[in-house]
C-alpha cells in the first residue's frame, strides 16, 4: 500500500449481508469514459505537447552547446537535425509548440471569464486544432524558403 | 496521487447474458456493470436483451423493465423519474447522466452502463457518495448572515441580484459532473470538484449571503478549488445543462479580484 492516507479509502469497506467485511470495488473510469470528446481529449494534449516542448528544448540546448564547441560538433547536430527523423521530430515539436500556444491563449480566455458555452468551448477547440495544424505547415514552408 | 488503471479486485470480467424473448422484434442489448457484495468475486458485466417495443422510451425505463421482468436482483437507485432528484446518475454510453432523461434511442449499438466513475461501489450500480456529500457539508451551503432579517419580513433581493443564482440554484447534486472530472478522479481526496464547487458559488453569488470573504478564505487552496484546469467535462455532461466549469471560474475570479 504504497498511497497512505487517501481519506477515500474508508468508503471501500463494504458489509456483506452476515455482516463481514469485504473491499468494495472502484468503478471503472478511464476504462469507460469518453475520453475522445472535445473538452478532455484537447485538455489533456494541452499538458502533453507542454511536456514535449519543454523537452524538446533539450535540443536547441544540444545545438548551442554543439554550436558553442566546435565545427565537429555542430555537423552533428546540423546532420542530426537535417536526417529523416530529425525533420520530423522538428515536425512534431513544431506542432506542439503551437498547440500549447494556441490552448493557452484558449485558457487565458477562460481564465478572464470568456468562452464557456458548451457551442464556444467546441469552436474555440477546433480553431485549436486547425490553427495548429496551419501554423505548423506555414513554419515550415516559410523555413523551406528561407533554408 | 492518479492511478490510470483499476485495482485488481476491480477489473471486470464477462457475465451472463439474458436473451430476448422469442417473436421480439426491436431488441436492444443492455451491457450493465453489477457487482454484488455477497459473491466475493470481481465485478461483471451482464447483457440484457430488451424488447424496445414493449418497454419505455428512456434508459431508466429498461433498467425498471429489468429488474421487473428479467433479472429481480439488478440493483440502481432511482426515484422521481423526471430529472429532478439525481438519484439515478450514472455512467451511460461513455458519459454521466440521469437514466431517467437519457432516450434509449440517442445511444447506437448496445447501451453500456456503469456506475458513476471512480467511485467505491456499494452494488451494481449504486455508488457510495459519503465524500461527496461531506465535501458538500464542508461548503456551508445555507445563508450566513449576522444582520437579523427585517421584522415580519424576507431579506429582499432585486431581480438582479436573484437573476445571478440562476444556472446554480437548479443542480441536483447528481454528482455527474464531479465523477466526469479527471481532476476529481485523481485528487477526490482534497479537490472539492465542481458539483461542491458551484454549490460554494451559489452562496458567494448570494446578495443576501454576508459570508463572502470567509467562503473565499475557505476556498483559497491548491487542492481544493484549484485542481479545476477548466478540462470542461463536468459542463459537457451536466444533465441539467448547467455550466459548472464557469461558476468555479468566477470564483477564481473573485480570488484575483479581492486581492486588489
Amino acid at each position: 500500500m504504497s498511497e497512505p492516507q487517501d481519506p477515500r479509502q474508508a468508503f471501500f469497506i463494504g458489509r456483506r449481508s452476515d455482516g463481514t467485511a469485504v473491499q468494495r470495488p472502484l468503478s471503472p473510469h478511464l476504462q469507460v469514459y469518453d475520453m475522445l470528446q472535445v473538452t478532455s481529449l484537447l485538455s489533456i494534449l494541452h499538458r502533453i505537447t507542454g511536456v514535449l516542448w519543454s523537452a524538446g528544448a533539450l535540443l536547441l540546448v544540444w545545438w548551442l552547446a554543439a554550436l558553442a564547441s566546435g565545427e565537429a560538433a555542430f555537423a552533428l547536430v546540423q546532420g542530426f537535425l537535417g536526417s529523416f527523423a530529425g525533420v520530423i521530430l522538428l515536425f512534431g515539436l513544431t506542432a506542439a509548440a503551437w498547440y500549447h500556444t494556441l490552448a493557452g491563449i484558449r485558457h487565458l480566455a477562460w481564465d478572464a471569464g470568456w468562452g464557456f458555452s458548451l457551442p464556444e468551448v467546441r469552436r474555440s477547440g477546433l480553431a485549436v486544432v486547425a490553427g495548429t495544424v496551419v501554423l505548423t505547415l506555414l513554419t515550415f514552408a516559410a523555413a523551406l524558403i528561407l533554408w | 496521487m492518479a492511478t490510470f488503471t483499476l485495482p485488481r479486485n476491480s477489473t471486470i470480467g464477462e457475465g451472463r447474458t439474458f436473451k430476448a424473448p422469442p417473436g421480439a422484434t426491436r431488441v436492444k442489448t443492455f451491457r450493465i456493470y453489477r457487482w454484488d457484495p455477497d459473491r466475493g468475486d470481481n465485478p461483471r458485466l451482464d447483457s440484457y436483451e430488451v424488447d424496445l417495443d414493449s418497454c419505455g422510451p428512456m434508459v431508466l425505463d429498461a433498467l425498471i423493465k429489468i429488474k421487473n421482468e428479467i433479472d429481480s436482483t439488478l440493483t440502481f437507485r432511482r426515484s422521481c423519474r423526471e430529472g429532478i432528484c439525481g438519484s439515478c446518475a450514472m455512467n451511460i454510453d461513455g458519459l454521466n447522466t440521469l437514466a431517467c432523461l437519457k432516450p434509449i434511442e440517442d445511444v447506437k449499438g448496445d447501451v453500456r452502463i456503469y456506475p458513476l466513475p471512480h467511485m467505491p461501489v456499494i452494488k451494481d450500480l449504486v455508488p457510495d457518495l459519503r465524500q461527496a456529500y461531506a465535501q458538500y457539508r464542508s461548503i456551508e451551503p445555507w445563508l450566513k448572515a449576522d444582520t437579523p432579517p427585517p421584522p415580519d419580513e424576507e431579506r429582499r433581493q432585486s431581480k438582479e441580484e436573484r437573476a445571478r443564482l440562476d444556472g446554480l440554484w437548479e443542480c441536483i447534486l447528481c454528482f455527474c459532473c464531479s465523477t466526469s472530472c479527471p481532476s476529481y478522479w485523481w485528487n477526490g481526496d482534497r479537490y472539492l470538484g465542481p458539483a461542491v464547487l458551484m454549490a460554494a458559488y451559489r452562496w458567494i453569488a448570494d446578495s443576501r449571503d454576508e459570508y463572502t470573504g470567509e467562503r473565499l478564505d475557505a476556498l483559497e487552496d491548491p487542492f481544493r478549488l484549484y485542481r479545476c484546469h477548466t478540462i470542461m467535462n463536468c459542463t459537457r455532461t451536466c444533465p441539467k445543462g448547467l455550466n459548472p466549469a464557469q461558476a468555479i471560474a468566477k470564483i477564481k475570479q473573485l480570488m484575483v479580484e479581492r486581492q486588489g
